[in-house]
C-alpha cells in the first residue's frame, strides 16, 4: 500500500490528498490559454519599449485611416495609432484585474476566517455581506466616479467591494465544513490554540478554491473596467484602456468597426484565457468530479 | 447453530455468471477488477458473496444490473446468463426492461438511495408506471399491498411521506417493496443492512427471507459480515482481489474452509465470548464521570421544538490499565458521552474527573494544559489526519503544544512509529500514502505521544476490514499493557466489545441501562434491551475462529 | 413552514437597512467635497451652495440621516439636480421598457440555459458537454457591448433582419416591440445563459452521482425520466439561487445594452446621469436595484419550499 516516498511538493501542500481525478489530462485549451495570456501580459509590460508610435500622439492629418504599413491597424478619430493604443491599453486593464483579485481575496479571506470560526461575529458579518452583494457593481462604480471624479481608485474600489462578499462566503463555507473534520477535533484534543488551528489546519483548505475564485475575479474585474470606461464612468479618458478605446470608437462604429473590434478582441482573448485557466484549476480540485469518477 | 440446509439440486438456475471479466476503461494493462468470476444462483437460493473492501463484490452486482459506471469500468469478457439471454449483449432498452421485472437491487445506504424530493409512494409506483399499464386505482392498490407485505405500519400515511420523514429501517423496507413489487426472479442485495442498527438488521434479514420464501426469489446477498452469512446463506462465495477463491455450501465453508484466505477471514471474526477476566483493578480511577447530562437546546425565535436529551445521568469510572466499553445503537448517546468527556462539546451538567482534575466546567484556556491527560482516536482513518501534513508533523503537534522541544518530540515520534508497527521513514510521508489500518495506527501514535492517562476510542475500528480490525485491537491491548493507559472504548459492535473490554456500559436513548463486567453483560444480561442486542447479533452461536459451534461453559 | 417564511421575510429588513446606511455614507464620507466634483470646475459659489442644499449636505450627519431615511420611507428618492423633477417620477416614466426587456431576457435565458446544462451533464465529457462549456466561457469573456455590436453588425447591418436601434412599447405594437427587443434580449441573455447553464451542469453532475439516481436506473426508468424527474428536481435549488444572484449581473448588462441599442429605459437614464453628474438619480437607481435584488432573492428563497420538502423549519 505504501507508495514510494515523494518529496513534499508544493502542489501536494496546496491540494492535500486531492490528487488529480483519474483520466484527467491537461488538454490543449489551457496550454494555449497560458501562452496567449503570457503574450498579452508581456505586451502590456513592455508596451513603452515596443509600441511603434506614441499612443497619445495626435495627428490631425491621419484621422480614421485604414491599415497601412506605418499604421498596421489604422488610426482613430484623432489620428492616433490604434495598434500602439491597443497594446498600451492592456496595462490598466491587467493592473485593475490583478489588484482587484488580490485585494478582494485577501480581505475576503480574513473576514471569512473570522466569520467561519466565531459564531457570534458570523451573523452580523453575513448580514453585511448580503447587503454588499445586493449593490450592483456597475452602479456602485458609477456613483463613486460621480462623487470622486474618474480615477483608477474609484474603479478599483467599485469592482472590489461587491466581490468581497463572494470570497467571504466561499472561505466561510470551506471553514465550516473543514472544522467538522476529525483531524481538526484531534488538534483541539491535542491542545492546539484556536488561532493556530484556524491558520494551520483550516486556512490551507481555502487556498486552492481561492486561487480559482481569484482568477474569476480577475477576469470579471477586467470586464467591468471595460464596461465602465465604455459608459464614460471609468478611468480618465486620456489614459488608453481597452474600454476607453472602444468608447471613443462607438461614434464611428458603422464607419469603422475595427476601432471596437481590435480592443474588443484583445480584451476577450485576455478574459477568455484567464477564465480557461481558472476552469482548469477548478477541474483539478473539484471533489465532485473525483467522486463521480473515483 | 442452525444453518440452512435446503437442497437446490433440482432447482433451475436463475443466474449464471461465467468467466466474467471487468477492467478499468481504457486500461488493458492494469490488473482486472473482476478476473474470470463464475457463479450461479438457483431458484429460491440465497448466495452470499463475501470479501473485504476492494474485493470486487459490488462490481459483480453492478455488472449484473448493467449499472457499471460509464467510462470507468467495462465488462471485457464472459457471460451473464439470465433466462437464456446474455445480459452483456442487451441494448439499453432491453436491459431497462429486465430491471425490476427480472432482476432488482437494493443498496447499502437507505438514507441516500431514495429520492429526497419525491413521495415514497410515488417512487414505488414509478416501477409500475415504467413496466406495466395498469389503471391508477390498480397501481395504488398494488403499491399499498406490497407496502403491507414489507410490514410497514400505517401504509396510507407512509405512502404520502417523503423519505426524510421515515427511519432507516422503514426506508430499507420501501427499497425492498420497490424491488419486489414486480416479483423478479433475482434480488441483488448489496450490503443492505450494513448501515442499519443490529436490531433493525435482524428485522430486515427476516423480512428478506420471508419474502424469498413467499415468491421463490433467488437472492444474491453481498456482505462483509460473516455473522450475516452464517445466518442467511445457502451457498457462500469468498472473493479476494477480483477473484472467487472458494465456494461451498454455508456449513461446509464455515466448518471446513479449504483456502488459507477463507481461514484467515474467519479467524479474524471477533468472538462474542468475552475475554478472560483480568486481575481486579489496583488503584484509583483515572477517569470518572458522574451525573453527566447533555441537552441540545432548542432556542431561536421561530423554532419551536423540544430540547433533546442526548445523554442523561451517565456515571462510570475507569481505573488505570483497564478498558471500559460503551455499547449502543445509533442515537444511544454513546458518542455524545465521548465528545463531552473530550470537551469537544460542553456537557450541560455533571462532573468529569480526569487524573484528579475536574474538567467539565473548565474554560478552554484552563483546559488546554490538561488536554494531555486524555486523548481520542476517531472512526474514519481517512479524515482523522490532516492530508496536508506529514505524519511527523501530525505526531509532534501535541507535544509541541505542551512545550516539548521539536527535536525531542521528533525522536519520540520515531519511537512511537516503531511502537505502533510502522517503519520510521513514515515520518516524512503523507497520509494518502498509507492504508486505512496504517493511518489508524498513526492516529493512535499521535494520541499516545501525549502520554495520556486515558485514551478514548470512538468507533476506532468500525471502518476497518475484519483482519485489520483484529490487528488494531491487538495493538491497543499491547499498548495498554506497556503503558498502563485506561481505555474508553465506544462501539456499536458487541463482538468487538467482547474482545477488548473489562467492563461494559450499555446505553439506550441517552441513558445507561446496564453496567457490569463484560462477562456478565454478555453472558447474563439483565436488561431486556441488552438481551435484544445480543440476540440480534447475527451468527452468535457460531465460533468462527475455531470453525465450530460456540462451546458454552 | 410559516415560521420559515416569516424568518426569511424578517431577515430582509437588516439587509435593506445596511444597504441604506451604505448608500447614505457613500455621499457623506467621500473625501473632498462631492458637491464641488458634481458641480464641475466652472461652478460658481452659488451653484455649489444650491447643490449642497439639494443633496442635504448642510446639516450635521445624524440629522441628515434622519431626514434622509424619513424621505426614503415615504418613497422619496430625492430630486434631480438638472431637471429638478423627483427621481421617483423620472424612474417611473422610464421603467417599463427596462422591465419588458428584462423579463423577456430572464424567460429566454432560463428556457435556453437549463436544457443546455442538463444535456451537458448527461453527455459529460462528450462534444456536447465541451460545446456548452465553450459557449459558457465565451459568454463570460466577451463584454456585453461587444456582443451587442457584433449582433447589430451581423443581423441589422449585414442581414437587415432587425432595425438597428430603438424601442416600441409592446402595448403599442407587439410585432414591432419583438423585432426591436430581440437583439437586446439576446445580447443581455448571453452572460446570463452562460451563468445558468454552467450552474445547471455543475449541479446536475453532482446529483447524477447520487445513490437515488442509481436506484432510479435500477428500476429500469427511462433516461429522460431519470434526468428531468429525478435529477433536475434535486438540482433545482442551486440553479434558482444563481438565477437570483445573477440578477446583479443583469442590472449591469441592462445599463450597457440600453445604451448600445438606444432603448429609453432606466439604464439609459443612469448613463445620462453620469454625463450630467446627476447624483440623486444614480443614488435612486442604486436603492431601487438593490431593493429589487433583495426582493427577487427573497422570492427565490421562498420558492425552495416548493422544490425541496425538507425545507420546512
Amino acid at each position: 500500500m505504501v507508495a514510494s516516498p515523494q518529496p513534499a511538493s508544493r502542489m501536494q501542500w496546496l491540494f492535500g490528498a486531492m490528487a488529480l481525478p483519474r483520466g484527467w489530462r491537461l488538454g490543449a485549451g489551457p496550454v494555449i490559454a497560458a501562452i496567449v495570456l503570457f503574450i498579452i501580459v508581456m505586451l502590456a509590460l513592455l508596451a513603452p519599449l515596443i509600441v511603434p508610435h506614441d499612443p497619445m500622439a495626435i495627428d490631425a492629418l491621419q484621422r480614421l485611416k485604414g491599415p497601412s504599413e506605418t499604421y498596421p491597424l489604422g488610426t482613430d478619430a484623432y489620428g492616433r495609432d490604434v495598434l500602439s493604443r491597443v497594446i498600451t491599453g492592456g496595462r490598466v486593464s491587467l493592473f485593475i484585474g490583478i489588484s482587484a483579485a488580490v485585494v478582494s481575496v485577501l480581505i475576503g479571506l480574513l473576514i471569512g476566517l473570522v466569520s467561519g470560526f466565531f459564531r457570534t461575529a458570523d451573523a452580523i458579518i453575513m448580514r453585511i455581506m448580503d447587503s454588499l452583494m445586493a449593490i450592483p457593481s456597475i452602479l456602485l462604480a458609477i456613483a463613486l466616479v460621480a462623487l470622486n471624479g474618474p480615477s483608477i481608485w474609484s474603479v478599483m474600489g467599485a469592482i472590489t467591494i461587491p466581490e468581497i462578499p463572494r470570497v467571504v462566503r466561499l472561505v466561510r463555507s470551506v471553514v465550516l465544513s473543514a472544522r467538522e473534520e476529525p483531524y481538526v477535533e484531534a488538534a483541539i484534543a491535542l491542545g492546539s490554540s484556536m488561532p493556530k488551528i484556524l491558520w494551520q489546519h483550516l486556512m490551507p483548505n481555502t487556498l486552492a478554491p481561492l486561487i480559482v475564485q481569484g482568477t474569476y475575479i480577475c477576469a470579471s474585474a477586467i470586464l467591468t473596467e471595460a464596461i465602465l470606461s465604455f459608459l464614460g464612468a471609468g478611468v480618465s479618458t486620456e489614459i488608453p484602456t481597452w474600454g476607453n478605446i472602444m468608447a471613443e470608437g462607438r461614434v464611428y462604429f458603422q464607419l469603422k468597426p475595427s476601432l471596437i473590434f481590435w480592443p474588443g478582441l484583445m480584451l476577450s482573448l485576455c478574459i477568455l484565457s484567464i477564465n480557461l485557466l481558472g476552469d482548469t484549476a477548478r477541474d483539478m480540485l473539484d471533489p465532485r468530479l473525483k467522486k463521480r469518477e473515483g | 447453530m442452525k444453518f440452512k440446509t435446503r437442497n437446490f439440486d433440482d432447482a433451475p438456475n436463475v443466474l449464471e455468471i461465467e468467466e466474467l471479466t471487468v477492467r478499468l476503461a481504457g486500461n488493458e494493462t492494469a490488473a482486472p477488477v473482476l478476473d474470470h468470476v463464475s457463479l450461479k444462483i438457483r431458484q429460491g437460493e440465497t448466495v452470499c458473496l463475501v470479501g473485504e473492501s476492494g474485493s470486487g463484490k459490488s462490481v459483480t452486482s453492478l455488472s449484473v444490473m448493467g449499472l457499471l459506471p460509464k467510462g470507468a469500468l467495462v465488462a471485457t469478457g464472459g457471460r451473464i446468463g439470465l433466462e437464456g439471454k446474455n445480459l452483456l449483449d442487451l441494448g439499453p432498452q432491453a436491459m431497462r426492461d429486465m430491471r425490476a421485472q427480472k432482476i432488482s437491487m437494493i443498496f447499502q445506504e437507505p438514507m441516500t438511495a431514495l429520492n429526497p424530493v419525491i413521495r415514497v409512494g410515488d417512487q414505488i409506483e414509478e416501477v409500475l408506471n415504467t413496466h406495466t399499464r395498469l389503471s391508477a386505482k390498480e397501481k395504488k392498490a398494488r403499491v399499498l399491498d406490497i407496502m403491507n407485505q414489507v410490514h410497514l405500519p400505517d401504509v396510507e400515511r407512509i405512502y404520502r411521506s417523503y423519505p426524510h420523514q421515515l427511519s432507516g429501517g422503514q426506508r430499507q423496507r420501501i427499497m425492498i417493496a420497490m424491488a419486489l413489487i414486480l416479483e423478479p426472479q433475482l434480488l441483488i442485495a448489496d450490503e443492505p443492512t450494513t448501515a442499519l442498527d443490529v436490531t433493525t438488521q435482524q428485522q430486515i434479514l427476516t423480512l428478506i427471507a420471508e419474502l424469498q420464501e413467499k415468491h421463490g426469489t433467488a437472492v444474491l446477498f453481498i456482505t462483509h459480515d460473516m455473522g450475516v452469512v452464517a445466518e442467511i446463506a445457502d451457498t457462500v462465495h469468498v472473493m479476494k482481489l477480483g477473484k472467487i477463491v472458494e465456494q461451498a455450501p454455508v456449513e461446509q465453508l464455515l466448518r471446513h474452509p479449504q483456502e488459507e484466505y477463507t481461514r484467515e477471514l474467519l479467524q479474524a471474526v471477533p468472538s462474542l465470548t468475552p475475554r478472560a477476566a483480568r486481575d481486579a483493578p489496583g488503584g484509583e480511577a483515572v477517569l470518572s464521570v458522574s451525573g453527566l447530562q447533555k441537552v441540545y437546546g432548542a432556542h431561536g425565535v421561530f423554532k419551536r421544538s423540544e430540547p433533546t436529551k442526548a445523554a442523561t445521568d451517565v456515571n462510570f469510572a475507569i481505573p488505570r490499565g483497564r478498558t471500559l466499553g460503551i455499547v449502543g445503537e445509533s442515537g444511544s448517546g454513546k458518542s455524545t458521552v465521548a465528545r463531552c468527556i473530550m470537551r469537544l462539546i460542553d456537557p450541560t451538567e455533571g462532573e468529569i474527573r480526569v487524573a484528579d482534575h475536574e474538567i467539565a466546567t473548565l474554560s478552554r484556556r484552563a483546559l488546554q494544559p490538561l488536554r494531555r491527560h486524555i486523548q481520542i482516536v476517531f472512526q474514519d482513518p481517512f479524515r482523522s489526519l490532516n492530508p496536508r501534513w506529514t505524519i511527523g508533523r501530525s505526531l509532534v503537534e501535541g507535544p509541541l503544544n505542551m512545550g516539548t522541544e521539536r527535536k525531542a518530540a521528533l525522536s519520540r515520534a520515531r519511537e512511537l512509529l516503531k511502537l505502533v508497527g510502522l517503519p520510521d521513514d513514515a515520518i516524512d510521508r503523507y497520509p494518502h500514502q498509507f492504508s486505512g489500518g496504517q493511518r489508524q495506527r498513526v492516529a493512535i501514535a499521535r494520541a499516545i505521544a501525549m502520554e495520556p492517562d486515558v485514551l478514548v476510542a470512538d468507533e476506532a475500528v468500525s471502518a476497518l476490514d475484519v483482519s485489520v480490525q483484529a490487528q488494531v485491537l491487538d495493538l491497543l491491548d499491547e499498548l495498554q499493557q506497556k503503558l498502563g493507559i485506561a481505555i474508553l472504548f465506544i462501539t456499536h459492535d458487541l463482538r468487538v466489545a467482547a474482545q477488548i473490554c473489562d467492563e461494559v456500559v450499555v446505553m439506550q436513548h441517552g441513558r445507561v441501562v446496564e453496567h457490569d463486567s463484560a462477562a456478565n453483560v454478555l453472558s447474563a444480561p439483565r436488561h431486556a434491551y441488552t438481551r435484544a442486542l445480543i440476540e440480534a447479533a447475527p451468527g452468535r452461536q457460531w465460533d468462527f475462529a475455531n470453525f465450530r459451534e460456540l462451546q458454552t461453559v | 413552514m410559516l415560521g420559515y417564511i416569516l424568518r426569511r421575510v424578517l431577515a430582509v429588513i437588516p439587509v435593506m437597512v445596511i444597504v441604506a446606511i451604505f448608500v447614505f455614507l457613500l455621499l457623506r464620507l467621500t473625501p473632498g467635497d462631492p458637491a464641488a466634483i458634481i458641480a464641475g470646475d466652472m461652478a460658481t459659489p452659488e451653484q455649489l451652495e444650491r447643490i449642497r442644499t439639494s443633496l442635504g449636505l448642510s446639516d450635521p450627519l445624524h440629522e441628515q440621516f434622519i431626514t434622509w431615511v424619513g424621505l426614503l420611507m415615504q418613497g422619496e428618492l430625492g430630486t434631480s439636480l438638472i431637471s429638478s423633477t423627483p427621481v421617483t417620477q423620472m424612474i417611473g416614466q422610464r421603467i417599463w421598457p427596462t422591465v419588458n426587456i428584462a423579463v423577456l431576457t430572464i424567460l429566454l435565458s432560463v428556457l435556453i440555459a437549463v436544457p443546455m446544462g442538463v444535456l451537458a451533464a448527461w453527455r459529460h465529457r462528450t462534444w456536447v458537454d465541451y460545446a456548452v462549456m465553450t459557449f459558457s466561457v465565451l459568454g463570460f469573456s466577451i463584454p456585453v457591448f461587444v456582443i451587442g455590436y457584433i449582433f447589430i453588425k451581423i443581423f441589422s447591418i449585414e442581414l437587415r433582419w432587425f432595425p438597428v436601434q430603438g424601442y416600441v412599447a409592446p402595448t403599442e405594437d407587439f410585432g414591432k416591440f419583438l423585432s426591436r427587443a430581440i437583439l437586446p434580449c439576446l445580447t443581455l441573455a448571453t452572460i446570463y445563459v452562460a451563468l445558468i447553464a454552467r450552474m445547471t451542469r455543475a449541479s446536475m453532475l453532482e446529483v447524477l452521482g447520487e445513490d437515488y439516481i442509481r436506484t432510479a436506473r435500477a428500476k429500469g426508468v427511462k433516461e429522460t425520466v431519470v434526468l428531468f424527474r429525478h435529477a433536475l428536481s434535486n438540482a433545482a435549488v442551486p440553479i434558482m439561487t444563481i438565477i437570483g444572484t445573477g440578477f446583479a449581473l443583469l442590472i449591469g448588462g441592462v445599463v450597457v445594452t440600453e445604451s448600445v441599442f438606444n432603448i429609453p429605459g432606466i439604464g439609459r437614464l443612469t448613463v445620462d446621469a453620469i454625463l450630467a453628474r446627476d447624483y440623486p438619480v444614480i443614488q435612486g437607481m442604486i436603492l431601487l436595484t438593490s431593493g429589487l435584488y433583495v426582493l427577487i432573492n427573497l422570492l427565490i428563497d421562498l420558492s425552495y419550499t416548493f422544490f425541496d420538502p425538507r425545507i420546512r423549519y
